[in-house]
């Protein structure tokens, strides 16, 4: 008879699922803020995102996990999302798409998780 | 009497003792309004190519042998009109991601290995005896299952999968929607047994959602959402059966 | 002996042959965008973790024309993202049974994307507020 092996893909289908979402809900308000509204000064102050402001946010518990999850969740999902469509247009789920996705996603995690350990609380 | 209309039909051509690969030949149908794709697949048989070959039956979207692409979507060739089509040219080609065995017809047997290794029928929770009588299934129990009972194994849902194509140990929409068909089963025990090969490398985890299975689905089983619903299921198996005392699938 | 012979067709190319092939390799593409982003996240840790000065330069280059064209961009495809993963609700996630009734796909979609809208307000708010 023939033989099964288990999928280890729960692990990264739940981040893609939980980044996916994340991204969904706090994406494109995120990006509006932090790309557009605070450069052009369109709604909110200019100094929204000045050093000592942005440092309290980041030095803040809520505010660094809020990050540092925001960035986690965005890379995970884009890596299993990315390494799927490698697939599709034929690129083999080998080592080199295993690297250029969740590969990328891990190296995003750890130098994020460095400088907001760095940034202090 | 109006003019007799004629449709041209295009189809692709595989005979597999004198063709080194497929090729197109178009054949020029005339067609009243009562009539099928099917039907004109059968003109074509009937008055200008004895050697062209295609599976049918029930001719009522029923048996689901007739499914062929049709203008490049899957379809059921019985319950397609000519009329819709006309006055363009249609073109039939054996369904996609299987290989072609000749003309229209495909090669189903890795399809039905994968339905034997989902065991589509039920396992008895707790085997009762004749004497013991029937098994009792309230009308809400039966509505958890019912619509995945629809299935008539047609393979459309085969032919849309883009992950089907590119990896043909996928188990597959229609396979997993009878998997979970009777995985909902009240009378069924047989989840645990089933989730080995959900959970695997050849199960849920290959689909890439794109949901096309449910779309050209000719009899609404949705077998898109068994799937990725059984995305969930695998996912807890894989974390739980840590915590389960008989540990889950292999 | 055997006459068979199975044709095995390319799948070469099949994300081109039908629309439905196409948008979904589109959504799926926003995938690049939200990478993009997490990035641009990550580049500002740094910065910030740098000091003042390095926060500020991260800052004027986040006001140049083609930052904002870029996060244009990205706004776009992560609409796009967030406008079609509720989408696929009815697909990817159980029927919602409400009351023994099955709740219209449709209902789940519109939730979906009122609960986004929703979030998005609120988010800018709070910003507003510490801002």
């Amino acid at each position: 008879m023939k033989t099964y092996k288990r999928s280890n893909a729960p692990i990264f289908w739940l981040l893609f699922g939980a980044g996916g979402m994340m991204a969904a809900l706090f994406g494109p308000i995120m990006v509006f803020i932090t790309g557009i509204a605070v450069p052009i000064g369109l709604l909110l102050p200019a100094d929204a995102m000045s050093y000592p402001k942005m440092l309290a946010f980041a030095q803040n518990f809520i505010g660094k996990g809020f990050l540092f999850v925001a960035i986690f969740l965005f890379a995970w999902h884009s890596a299993h999302r990315i390494f799927h469509s490698l697939h599709d247009v034929g690129i083999h789920r080998g080592v080199l798409a295993k690297a250029l996705t969740y590969g990328v996603a891990a190296v995003v995690t750890v130098i994020a998780a460095v400088n907001l350990w760095v940034i202090g609380f | 009497m109006s003019e007799q209309k004629i449709i041209e039909i295009e189809i692709l051509r595989y005979l597999p003792e004198s063709d080194q690969e497929p090729r197109s030949e178009i054949y020029k149908v005339p067609f009243t309004d009562d009539m099928s794709v099917l039907q004109g697949v059968q003109y074509i048989k009937d008055n200008f190519d004895g050697s062209l070959t295609f599976r049918w039956s029930c001719r009522m979207a029923i048996c689901g042998s007739c499914g062929m692409m049709i203008n490049g979507i899957p379809k059921l060739a019985c319950e397609n009109f000519i009329r819709d089509y006309y006055p363009k040219r249609i073109t039939v080609e054996a369904l996609n991601n299987f290989p072609i065995e000749k003309d229209l017809v495909v090669d189903l047997s890795g399809f039905i290995e994968k339905l034997e290794a989902i065991q589509p029928y039920i396992i008895p929770k707790e085997p009762r005896t004749v004497e013991q009588g029937e098994y009792i299934q309230t009308p809400a129990q039966f509505s958890e299952y019912i619509q995945f009972t629809s299935c008539i194994n047609c393979t459309l849902c085969y032919a849309a999968c883009p992950q089907v194509g590119l990896d043909p140990d996928f188990i597959g929409p229609g396979a997993m929607a009878l998997l979970y068909r009777y995985n909902r089963d009240s009378r069924d025990g047989g989840e645990a047994q089933r989730m080995e090969v959900a959970a695997s490398t050849e199960g849920v985890f290959v689909c890439g959602a794109t949901g096309y299975c449910s779309e050209v689905c000719p009899k609404k089983v949705d077998p898109g959402n068994a799937v990725n619903v059984n995305k969930i299921n695998a996912a807890k198996d894989y974390f739980l059966r840590f915590l389960s005392p008989k540990g889950g699938a292999k | 002996m055997s006459k068979r012979r199975p044709y095995v067709r390319s799948k070469s190319g099949w994300w081109k042959k039908d629309p439905y092939y196409v948008e979904y390799m589109v959504h799926e593409s926003t995938a690049l965008f939200v990478a993009a982003y997490a990035i641009v996240l990550t580049i500002g840790t740094v910065c910030l973790a740098a000091g003042e000065a390095a926060w500020n330069g991260y800052l004027e280059a986040m006001k140049s024309p083609l930052s904002i064209i870029f996060h244009l961009i990205l706004l776009a495809a992560i609409v796009y993202h967030a406008f079609t993963w509720f989408k696929l609700f009815p697909l990817t996630t159980p029927p919602v049974v409400l009351g023994g009734k099955k709740l219209e796909p449709e209902l789940i979609v519109r939730g979906g994307w009122v609960v986004a809208v929703g979030v998005a307000v609120v988010s800018f708010v709070i910003v507003w507020g510490l801002a």
